[in-house]
């Protein structure tokens, strides 16, 4: 009983930072528990091709919420190894998809082929842009909000430039496999892309040194260089795996609307990003991280949006709740307010407090 | 002998700080930039009102980079600046045509003129900026939350907010607007137009609120004790609490400066533009973090000049009259030039600092 209680203990503390994530997405259950029990109801229907697919709020928060999942996962790396995040996600994002479109538009009818050389395409070019914006950062040592906000300012418009001023659309029964569903199968594919970036990401942490690495780049660049490391090429590494994620991402959006729209495509989705990069407990200054506390960040965040629609909540105003929610959670998530309840629980318990001094800073 | 007196003198000469060098490339670069300008398309730009005009339009844009830039030297962000003006600005001009059903009740009631509708206005949008100061400044200095967040939560506030007050696009009555846009007109300064009569150079009030503080900032920062604990706090945190800084206020006391700041670029931003819009200053905030890093303000903080970041805004403006004069007229060349030249800025500014830095270690 007592080891199963140490135990318990032990988890805690290596997982603490999964805390807020966590409550964040209790709180929300609690919430629409009390509002509407009917809110957590899967069913299954038929779409207008005759397959039978899952539908419902929780599906619609898996799945809405894909994108925003996989450039989180980027945006971790990016700034555990940078102290800094990458605000130009959206547009890179853009840019993927309209050279995506690009290539499908160019090579006449859609076959799968066609589909698989415009994904290489549009990776390429997004791990290009990725690489600048890298190099940048790790070559020019210029912090990497500033140095992506060059990215975040003209992004959009050379996506617009790539279409020629157009927003083309795109429609095959690929792309709208891609982006709702595959025949016969119920789930929608953007949450099985999600799973399978998190395979891959899974696998890179377990069978290379990577994760290690860009930690000890994020906590002391000069040591990490001490000890061999390449910290110009780990920075740079996590830039290209960001913009990685966002060609993938701009292909989900693509595919889901299947037409390009630069100016709308994404948008504000960096802000996003970095947020559920923050409520996973990652500290944005850079160094350790959990990639699994952003992406239950983003599902929070998913969840949230999806309550306030639930509730009727005009989309435009939605923002407003949205940021009154999150003040709360980091609230409740700040040192100060961490350390009083520590000093809390410690007075319930009996014993003095003990000031550590690290009041003071 | 000799030689070697000069050089100690050479040595002895107090070395050229970080912002300063920072300050002269920008003023150098806008320098060059105009007079190339001038050279090359003539015409508007060699006319004392383009100027004006940018001057007119950017207004704004100059306040909430100067606050921008207080508290990026502290080391510090607000992101949440342009939803800030667009919401004083929205507020602003539903007090002015009467959609606002709170003040005209309590106008009626006081028997004021419909010119005391001004006055109220000014005060909501001082006091939406201070709220907005004092609680992000309260949440960022006294509960040590990463600024970003609160910020941004900030931004998603104030634009939720606009919409929440008015979906539509509201505009303010036009008797109004006019004591709002009295013109100031510089007769001196004039230029011909195309049949050779003169029209004044004409700037409007925001641009001397604008530009009365940048002075005040710039007064604030370099002559007084809270203006060098901006610098210290964002210097290094630490030796300034042991230098006696009391860091939590001068935290504070920056983001609620930012926040007032806002508040006045939201109601200059209305006597611009007349108009209460949910898209209005979109992108601002990025705007004025370009032109604060122009102006050679460093993100990490303890660098910057408020100067600076008035060149900073004059540039991007300059970037855009050029892009448009230049003949590329498809709408995406302006931001893709915009940025290109802050890539180079900001490569530009990188490498001068590195060379420096490599130079210290050498000495």
């Amino acid at each position: 009983m007592k080891q199963n209680q140490k135990a318990s203990g032990q988890f805690w503390a290596n997982n603490s930072q999964l805390l807020i994530p966590l409550i964040a997405i209790l709180l929300l259950v609690i919430f629409n528990l009390f509002r509407d029990p009917s809110f957590f109801s899967v069913g299954i229907t038929t779409n207008n091709n005759g397959d039978p697919v899952l539908q419902g709020n929780l599906i619609a928060i898996l799945n809405g919420a894909s994108e925003l999942v996989i450039l989180s996962m980027g945006m971790t790396l990016v700034t555990a190894a940078s102290g800094g995040q990458d605000i130009s996600v959206g547009a890179l994002a853009a840019i993927a998809g309209s050279v995506f479109v690009k290539v499908l538009k160019s090579g006449g009818a859609i076959s799968p082929l066609t589909v698989i050389g415009g994904f290489v395409m549009c990776c390429l070019v997004a791990m290009l842009f990725g690489a600048f914006n890298g190099s940048l950062v790790s070559i020019f040592n210029i912090q990497p909000m500033i140095a992506t906000l060059i990215l975040f300012t003209c992004g959009r418009s050379i996506a617009y430039w790539i279409n020629g001023g157009a927003t083309p659309t795109v429609s095959s029964p690929i792309i709208s496999a891609i982006g709702s569903f595959i025949p016969g199968i119920p789930i929608p594919t953007p949450i099985l892309i999600v799973i399978l970036m998190a395979v891959l990401f899974a696998l890179l942490f377990r069978f290379t040194t990577l994760g290690l690495y860009i930690q000890t780049v994020g906590i002391n660049q000069g040591a990490a260089r001490l000890n061999g490391i390449n910290s110009v090429g780990i920075k740079l590494l996590s830039f290209v795996l960001l913009g990685a994620c966002c060609a993938v991402a701009g292909v989900i959006s693509v595919s889901r609307l299947s037409l390009i729209n630069h100016e709308t495509l994404l948008i504000n989705i960096e802000m996003d990003a970095i947020l559920a990069v923050a409520i996973g407990g990652n500290s944005l200054g850079g160094g350790k991280f959990r990639m699994l506390g952003s992406v239950i960040g983003a599902y929070a965040i998913q969840a949230l949006t999806i309550t306030l629609y639930a509730m009727k909540v005009p989309s435009t105003d939605v923002k407003a709740y949205k940021a009154v929610v999150i003040i709360i959670l980091v609230v409740i998530g700040s040192p100060v307010v961490k350390e009083a309840f520590d000093r809390f629980r410690k007075n319930l318990r009996g014993s003095r407090p003990v000031h550590t001094g690290k009041e003071a800073s | 002998m000799n030689k070697q007196d000069n050089i100690q003198t050479v040595r002895r000469r107090e070395p050229i700080t970080d912002t300063q060098l920072l300050l002269t490339i920008t003023i150098c670069i806008f320098v060059s930039m105009y007079v190339l300008a001038m050279l090359i398309w003539g015409g508007g730009f060699r006319k004392p009102q383009m100027l004006f005009d940018m001057l007119n339009d950017n207004a704004f844009l100059i306040i909430i980079s100067c606050g921008l830039t207080i508290v990026m030297i502290t080391g510090s962000i607000d992101i949440s600046v342009g939803g800030v003006t667009a919401l004083v600005a929205m507020v602003g001009v539903m007090i002015l045509n009467g959609n606002l059903g709170l003040f005209n009740g309590l106008i009626a009631s006081l028997g004021l003129g419909e010119q005391w509708r001004i006055v109220f206005a000014l005060l909501m949008a001082l006091l939406i900026g201070l709220a907005f100061g004092l609680v992000q400044g309260y949440l960022i200095a006294c509960l040590q939350i990463q600024p970003f967040i609160i910020t941004l939560a900030g931004m998603f506030f104030a634009r939720g907010m606009i919409t929440i007050i008015s979906v539509d696009p509201q505009k303010a009555p036009q008797e109004l607007m006019d004591i709002l846009q009295n013109r100031i007109e510089i007769a001196w300064l004039g230029s011909p137009n195309k049949k050779g009569v003169m029209i004044p150079a004409r700037m409007e009030i925001g641009v001397i609120v604008a530009l009365a503080v940048v002075f005040l900032v710039y007064f604030l920062l370099r002559r007084t004790q809270l203006g060098r604990g901006f610098y210290a706090v964002g210097g290094n945190q630490q030796s300034a609490l042991m230098l006696g800084v009391n860091v939590r206020k001068t935290r504070f006391l920056a983001h609620l400066l930012c926040g007032l700041l806002s508040g006045i670029a939201g109601f200059v931003f209305m006597m611009h533009t007349g108009a209460g819009n949910a898209t209005n200053a979109t992108a601002a905030e990025m705007n004025a973090i370009a032109s604060s890093i122009i102006g050679g303000t460093l993100l990490t903080g303890g660098v910057g000049n408020v100067i600076g970041t008035l060149f900073g805004v004059l540039t991007l403006s300059t970037i855009k009259s050029i892009v448009t004069t230049s003949g590329l007229r498809d709408p995406w060349w302006q931001s893709i030039t915009t940025g290109a030249m802050l890539c180079f800025f900001i490569v530009l500014q990188s490498v001068v600092l590195m060379r420096r830095a490599k130079n210290k270690e050498k000495k």
